[in-house]
């Protein structure tokens, strides 16, 4: 009886802490910093994936038929897990962006930053561009709903050398990988630190995994458009 | 030295506030800002006008009772600097200089650049203590604290509850400063019976006083007097998510019965 009583209370105190966590902005932080990093995982298998474009197109062609025939199960579960995050992530994001502007009802007339970088400061509108651009990318290139040239389903890489060679979706693709690198470039960093992983430093903001992260992952999406847009790939 | 300066005046707590500019002529380069403000202020009392009101109070940057942002920065432009540490000559003569209370939700203003900072002490009351009495001064070394931890308790015990870290978070986040206070008892031997209970109760306690989170920027960090380390904000979450995998808080609440 007892016994019973107290795995009864353990279980309303699961469901209490787990509304306490979501409603506290640490909370919040923690769930979009675990949900950061998993996308961060994403995008990086998926930079080395696009690199094959530069071996051959057999090469890129078989790599999707391995991903939407062979593992098309698995391919699914990770697009669950995908949009779960990026919902999760987006959701956290507007309500700490409510909460925090609220903090601060009346403004300085001068605030003049002393450590915050484009990088921190850009997190929310370069989340929205982010977003959009996800948007445009998966209609370019996933459904081929957007054709800057005729889709061919099954052929990736005549997609995606067709579609780099207009100006303007290899310009959007640039700038959304600019937005992209900033974006890792503060998220990755302050994730860890988000999670209660911090080293002590004496410069307390320096971050070589970060940058080398975000630089990698910048240079490795932006190389593909830039190479096809140039010539290089044909 | 002479300097223009651009002061937020605010009769009151509901009242409408806006600058107004003062010159403050014959300012010695080795007066404190605060001794500058006070000589402003007896010009004002000699015109019969209000002096500006501003919060201050042991004047050696150990109290945490000064702070204003000036020209845009907390305490002024110098690191690791309170107000009234922050000397003239850190100026250039004829500077113009804006002076502002601290700006945050949580802080309202209750005169020109005096702002209420009481959050502090309910985000305190909340879990920023010990609750066994300590007892009488012991033998040195019975309780063993290692040269690392005994530092790191000591730099987050330096916090002086000044309101500067939220003043510069762009997010008006009190994250520094309730982790500077959850990290100072957490190191300690003596901190560990409360520990879990302690971050999930201040954690709540500064959401609920309306302070935004915190998005690392580390402008909290430039900003602070003692130059707290943004690693207790990453200790403050490392003890929240350790905190809830735990069953005190709800064992505590529920009682033995």
């Amino acid at each position: 009886m007892a016994g019973s009583r107290a795995q009864a209370s353990l279980g309303v105190g699961r469901v209490h802490r787990a509304r306490l966590f979501w409603q506290s902005t640490v909370g919040k932080k923690i769930v979009m910093s675990v949900t950061g990093l998993i996308m961060v995982g994403f995008v990086l298998l998926h930079m080395i994936g696009n690199l094959q474009l530069f071996e051959s197109a057999a090469r890129l062609n078989a790599y999707s038929h391995f991903l939407h025939h062979t593992i098309n199960e698995l391919l699914w579960l990770v697009r669950i897990v995908l949009l779960v995050s990026v919902v999760l992530h987006i959701v956290a994001a507007a309500q700490l962006t409510r909460i925090d502007r609220a903090a601060r009802p009346v403004g300085y007339r001068k605030q003049d930053r002393q450590a915050a970088t484009v990088a921190s400061r850009s997190m929310r509108w370069g989340g929205v561009a982010i977003a959009l651009f996800v948007i445009f990318h998966l209609l370019h290139l996933t459904t081929g709903t957007i054709q800057p040239v005729p889709y061919a389903p099954g052929d990736v890489y005549a997609n995606v050398v067709g579609g780099f060679r207009v100006w303007w979706v290899t310009l959007i693709y640039v700038l959304a990988m600019i937005a992209l690198g900033l974006h890792i470039f503060h998220g990755a960093w302050s994730s860890i630190r988000t999670l209660g992983v911090s080293r002590p430093r004496p410069e307390p903001t320096r971050r070589p995994v970060a940058t080398l992260l975000a630089v990698v992952l910048w240079a490795g999406f932006s190389i593909v458009p830039l190479a096809v847009f140039f010539g290089w790939v044909r | 030295m002479k300097f223009t300066l651009h002061v937020w005046r605010q009769a009151g707590p509901t009242a409408a506030g806006a600058f107004s500019t003062y010159e403050a002529t014959d300012i010695s380069g080795d007066m404190s800002f605060l001794e500058m403000m006070d000589a402003v202020n007896e010009s004002l009392i000699e015109r019969g006008e209000q002096p500006v009101a501003f919060d201050h109070d042991c004047r050696e940057g150990i109290c945490g009772m000064c702070g204003m942002m000036i020209n845009g920065i907390a305490h002024g432009p110098m690191r690791a600097t309170a107000t009234c540490q922050l000397f003239m000559r850190h100026f250039t003569d004829g500077d113009a200089i804006y002076i502002e209370p601290w700006r945050a939700r949580a802080f309202p203003v209750i005169k020109d650049l005096v702002v209420d900072r009481s959050a502090f002490d309910r985000v305190i009351a909340a879990g920023g203590y010990i609750t066994a009495p300590t007892g009488g001064a012991r033998d040195a070394n019975t309780i063993l604290v290692s040269k690392s931890d005994a530092d790191d308790a000591m730099d987050a015990a330096a916090c002086i509850g000044c309101g500067a870290c939220v003043a510069a978070c762009p997010n008006g986040s009190a994250s520094l400063f309730a982790g500077a206070k959850i990290a100072h008892l957490g190191v300690l031997p003596q901190g560990q019976a409360e520990r879990r209970q302690r971050v999930l109760r201040m954690i709540a306690q500064m959401d609920e006083e309306a302070f935004g989170g915190c998005t690392w920027h580390g402008e909290c960090h430039e900003a602070c007097p003692k130059a707290i380390s943004l690693d207790v904000i990453a200790r403050m979450n490392g003890d929240y998510l350790r905190a809830l995998w735990t069953t005190h808080e709800e064992k505590q609440e529920q009682g033995a019965g």
